[in-house]
């Protein structure tokens, strides 16, 4: 099981914060992830959307290639505006 | 180092003597405040909504500390950034660094609110004449960033 979030504009296009996801087979990496995700349509659809997605694994920011395990927290979300 | 993320305001004055009180080797206090602004885009803002990743929030500016301290000789730094509802004028940020000379205390102040711009996960939503609207990420803030790394 793993913890998905999304934050800001791209949790509001989803509809939701968080989801818990068993880790379909052959899904290792971030970039792997996202390809299920925004595949399941709907609502994900926005996944594609999104240009310039961030994301962190475990809460240090991380790119498409990184590797996702059972576990991990994985977050999606826009350019930040903080400061 | 202290790092902390907070709906509440702070006092200024208070930070920068708590953090030099009893130092006397502290010759210099570089201090950044960010507060909100009236207006963004071309249009007026009334009210201003931050969100932020609670938990990476606070390790990303840690980070971005421990980082400034690899690169200067500082001796100190605090930083307080506030999320949830704010109004214009009211203080969002505050970055104090402390060291014994001004040059490397102005220098890792304005390195730590450059990454904080960049790396830390808050998001900016504004409440306008016009209705609300996530903020963009400026172009400007990457390129103050990246001049650290030449």
């Amino acid at each position: 099981m793993i913890r998905i979030l999304y934050f800001a504009s791209l949790r509001e296009a989803i509809g939701q914060s968080a989801e818990q996801l068993v880790l379909p087979p052959g899904v290792s990496s971030v970039g792997a992830l996202y390809a299920h995700l925004a595949g399941r349509g709907g609502a994900w659809e926005a996944l594609a959307r999104f240009k310039n997605l961030r994301v962190a694994v475990n809460q240090k920011m991380a790119d498409m290639d990184a590797a996702v395990r059972d576990g991990d927290e994985v977050a999606f979300f826009p350019p930040v505006t903080g400061g | 180092m202290s790092v902390s993320v907070q709906q509440q305001d702070f006092d200024v004055g208070a930070e920068i003597a708590a953090l030099t009180a009893g130092r006397p080797q502290i010759g210099a206090v570089a201090s950044f405040v960010g507060l909100v602004r009236d207006a963004n885009d071309g249009a007026g803002v009334s009210r201003m909504e931050l969100e932020h990743y609670p938990g990476m929030t606070e390790k990303a500016l840690e980070d971005i500390v421990a980082e400034a301290r690899t690169r200067w000789d500082i001796m100190d730094v605090r930083v307080i950034h506030r999320y949830g509802p704010l109004r214009p004028g009211e203080r969002i940020v505050l970055v104090i660094v402390a060291g014994a000379h001004r040059g490397e205390a102005f220098a890792a102040c304005e390195f730590i609110m450059d990454y904080l711009k960049t790396r830390a996960p808050f998001w900016k939503k504004e409440k306008t004449a016009a209705g609300e609207r996530w903020v963009e990420a400026r172009e400007a803030d990457d390129e103050a960033v990246r001049r650290w790394s030449s």
